[in-house]
C-alpha cells in the first residue's frame, strides 16, 4: 500500500497507457483504502470523545435552559436558572469560598514551589532523591491527603494541635470551625501541590542559559539582582503556565473539600463544584446544575483567555 | 546549611505518610490523647477490621482492573490516533487534532448531569462500564504521544514501506519501540488518574461492591467517625501500589510533569 500510494505522481507524468480507466480505479481504491486506514485508527478515541465529552458539553448546555429533576420530561425555562443562580446567596458564597481557596492557595505553593526549586537546583547532595520526597504526595489521591489531614489537624487529639501546644499556643478548631475549615483544606492542598509545582519551575530554571547568571555576575549583581532581574524574567513561562493551571484547576476544586468537610461546617467551605453535586444529586435541580456548571465553566474560560492576551506584558518568550 | 534546611522540609513534607502508618497500627488511637509516633503495641487489628467490616479486598481488586483496563485502553486509543496525527497527513488534519486537544479544556463537572443521563438510558449506572467508558480516550495521551511519534525520523518508515510494510506494521514495529519514555509517561498518568479519580465514580457507582479505593476511603468516615486507625490503615493501602510505582517510574513521572510545562 505503501508503494501504491507514493507513486501515482510518476505514473501521471507517463503519457496515457493502454489502461487509464484501470489504473484510476487502482488509485481511488489506494486512496480509499488510505481514508478507510485513517478512520479505523481514529475511530477508537474520536468516538468516546465525541460522545462521552463533547456532545455532553453541548447536551449540558440544553439542559441548563429548562427545569428538570431528572426523571420528568424537561421543561423549558429560557435563561431563568442562570438568574436564579445569579441571585442565590448559597452560589454566590460557594463562588466566594472557591476564590478564598485560590487566594490562599495560588501564593503558598507558587512561593513555596519557587523555593524549592531554587533551592534543589543547587549541586547539593542527594538532589534526586530530596526531589522525590517533594514530589511524593502528588501523586497520592485527594481524598488520601483529606484523610490524612483531617487526622494531622483533629482539634483534640491531632499531632498539628499537640505540637502547637508544646509551645503554648491553642491550637484552632482546624476543620470543625467555620473560620478555619477554609484554611485547613488550603494547607493540605498546598502540601499536595507542591512538588507538581516545583518540577514545573524545575524545568524552567535549567533551561536557563548559564551566560545569562555570568553577564549579571560580572555587572556586579548579588543574589537578589540576579533573581530579580535574571531568573524571574527568564522563569516567566513557567510561571505563566503554574498560574494558568492552577487558576484552571483551583475553580474546580471539590475532592479535598468534600473528603474533608463536606462543604461544612455550616456551608463555610462549599465550593462551587460541591454546589453542582449537590444540586444535582441532592436537590435533584438538574437544569440549575447544568447552568451552574456551564457559569463556572465561561468563567474558567474568561480568565484564561485574559491570561493569554495579558501574558505578553510580563511573559518572556526567548 | 541549605541542605540541612532542605531535610527538615523533606521530614516535614514525609512526616504525614509516616505519621498514617504509625496510626494505622495502634489501635484504640485517638479516643483520649495524642499518640505516640511509635507505637506502644503494633499491631495489624485496624487492617483486620478493614477487611472484615468492609469488602475491602473485592474493592482493592476493583480499582486495580479499573485502573489497568484504563491504561492499557488509553495507550492503544492514544498510540493509533497519534500516529495518524504524526504520520498520515489528510486535509482538515490540524482541525481534527485542535479539537481533540480542545476537549482537554472541557472540565468534568459540565458533563456530569448529561453523561449521567447517557449512562443511564444505556443501562450502565453502577457498572464498571459506567466508569470506563468516558476514560477510552486521553487527549492528553494523543497529544504526548503525538510529540514523541514526530521526533522519531521519518527514514525509519520509508524503509520498512519500501519492504512493503503496512501502516499497523509501520506503528507497531517502528514508531512505538522508538517512543517508549512516553508511553511509560503515559502509563504512568494513566493509572494515577484511574486510581485517584474521584468526581466521575462518586456519581457512577452505588453498590459497596463496586467501589473504588478513593470512594470506599470517602465513606470510611461516615462509618468510623473516630476509628482513625483504620481509617488510616485504608490510606495506607492505597498509598502503596502507588508508591511503588512511583519509586519505579520516578524518572518518567517527573518528566511527564516536566514536559507538560515547556511547551
Amino acid at each position: 500500500m505503501g508503494i501504491r500510494s507514493a507513486s501515482p505522481s510518476r505514473r501521471s507524468a507517463m503519457p496515457a497507457g493502454p489502461h487509464p480507466q484501470r489504473r484510476r480505479r487502482r488509485a481511488t481504491s489506494a486512496k480509499a483504502r488510505y481514508a478507510l486506514t485513517v478512520l479505523a485508527f481514529l475511530a477508537p478515541s474520536a468516538v468516546p470523545l465525541a460522545y462521552f465529552t463533547i456532545y455532553p458539553m453541548f447536551s449540558a448546555l440544553w439542559v441548563s435552559f429548562h427545569q428538570w429533576n431528572l426523571l420528568s420530561p424537561m421543561r423549558w425555562v429560557g435563561l431563568d436558572n442562570y438568574v436564579m443562580l445569579l441571585h442565590d446567596p448559597t452560589t454566590q458564597r460557594a463562588f466566594v469560598n472557591t476564590l478564598t481557596y485560590i487566594v490562599g492557595y495560588l501564593p503558598l505553593v507558587y512561593i513555596g514551589g519557587l523555593g524549592l526549586a531554587l533551592a534543589l537546583n543547587a549541586a547539593i547532595p542527594f538532589r534526586n532523591f530530596l526531589r522525590g520526597v517533594y514530589f511524593l504526595p502528588v501523586v497520592t489521591s485527594w481524598i488520601v491527603v483529606a484523610l490524612v489531614w483531617r487526622w494531622l489537624l483533629n482539634p483534640s487529639v491531632g499531632i498539628v494541635n499537640y505540637v502547637l501546644s508544646l509551645v503554648g499556643i491553642t491550637g484552632p478548631g482546624w476543620w470543625t470551625d467555620p473560620a478555619w475549615a477554609m484554611p485547613s483544606i488550603i494547607i493540605a492542598s498546598a502540601w499536595k501541590d507542591l512538588g507538581f509545582v516545583m518540577v514545573i519551575l524545575l524545568a524552567g530554571l535549567q533551561a536557563i542559559p548559564a551566560d545569562l547568571y555570568e553577564a549579571a555576575h560580572l555587572d556586579g549583581a548579588g543574589w537578589w539582582g540576579r533573581l530579580r532581574h535574571v531568573t524571574l524574567p527568564m522563569l516567566s513561562p513557567s510561571t505563566f503556565f503554574v498560574v494558568v493551571i492552577s487558576l484552571i484547576n483551583g475553580f474546580q476544586v471539590f475532592d479535598q473539600v468534600y473528603a474533608m468537610t463536606g462543604g461544612g461546617p455550616a456551608g463555610a467551605s462549599t465550593v462551587v463544584v460541591q454546589r453542582v453535586y449537590d444540586m444535582t444529586f441532592r436537590y435533584a435541580q438538574a437544569g440549575a446544575a447544568s447552568a451552574l456548571s456551564w457559569m463556572l465553566f465561561l468563567v474558567i474560560l474568561a480568565i484564561t483567555v485574559v491570561q493569554l492576551v495579558g501574558q505578553r506584558k510580563w511573559v518572556n518568550y526567548a | 546549611m541549605l541542605l540541612l534546611a532542605l531535610v527538615l522540609g523533606a521530614c516535614v513534607m514525609f512526616f504525614p505518610f509516616l505519621w498514617s502508618a504509625s496510626t494505622s497500627v495502634s489501635p484504640g488511637v485517638g479516643l483520649s490523647a495524642t499518640p505516640h509516633l511509635i507505637p506502644e503495641q503494633p499491631t495489624w487489628s485496624a487492617y483486620a477490621e478493614l477487611f472484615r467490616a468492609t469488602p475491602f479486598a473485592r474493592v482493592i481488586a476493583n480499582s486495580v482492573g479499573l485502573a489497568v483496563a484504563t491504561t492499557a485502553i488509553q495507550l492503544v486509543t492514544s498510540s493509533l490516533a497519534a500516529y495518524v496525527f504524526a504520520r498520515m497527513p489528510f486535509p482538515g488534519r490540524q482541525v481534527v487534532f485542535g479539537v481533540y486537544l480542545a476537549t482537554m479544556m472541557i472540565p468534568m463537572q459540565v458533563l456530569l448531569v448529561p453523561l449521567f443521563v447517557q449512562m443511564r438510558q444505556l443501562g450502565l449506572v453502577d457498572s464498571y462500564l459506567g466508569v470506563l467508558l468516558p476514560t477510552m480516550a486521553s487527549a492528553f495521551g494523543v497529544f504526548l504521544l503525538r510529540q514523541a511519534m514526530s521526533s522519531v525520523p521519518t527514514e525509519l518508515d520509508q524503509a520498512a514501506r519500501i519492504d512493503g510494510a503496512g501502516h499497523v506494521t509501520i506503528l507497531t514495529r517502528i514508531i512505538l519501540p522508538n517512543v517508549g519514555p512516553s508511553l511509560a509517561t503515559l502509563s504512568v498518568f494513566s493509572f494515577m488518574s484511574s486510581w485517584n479519580a474521584f468526581l466521575w465514580p462518586l456519581v457512577i457507582l452505588r453498590s459497596p461492591q463496586l467501589k473504588t479505593l478513593p470512594l470506599a476511603l470517602a465513606g470510611l468516615q461516615g462509618q468510623y467517625t473516630t476509628r482513625w486507625d483504620v481509617m488510616m490503615a485504608g490510606s495506607i493501602i492505597s498509598i502503596l501500589p502507588m508508591l511503588a510505582i512511583y519509586i519505579f517510574a520516578q524518572k518518567y513521572v517527573i518528566q511527564g510533569v516536566a514536559n507538560t510545562g515547556i511547551k
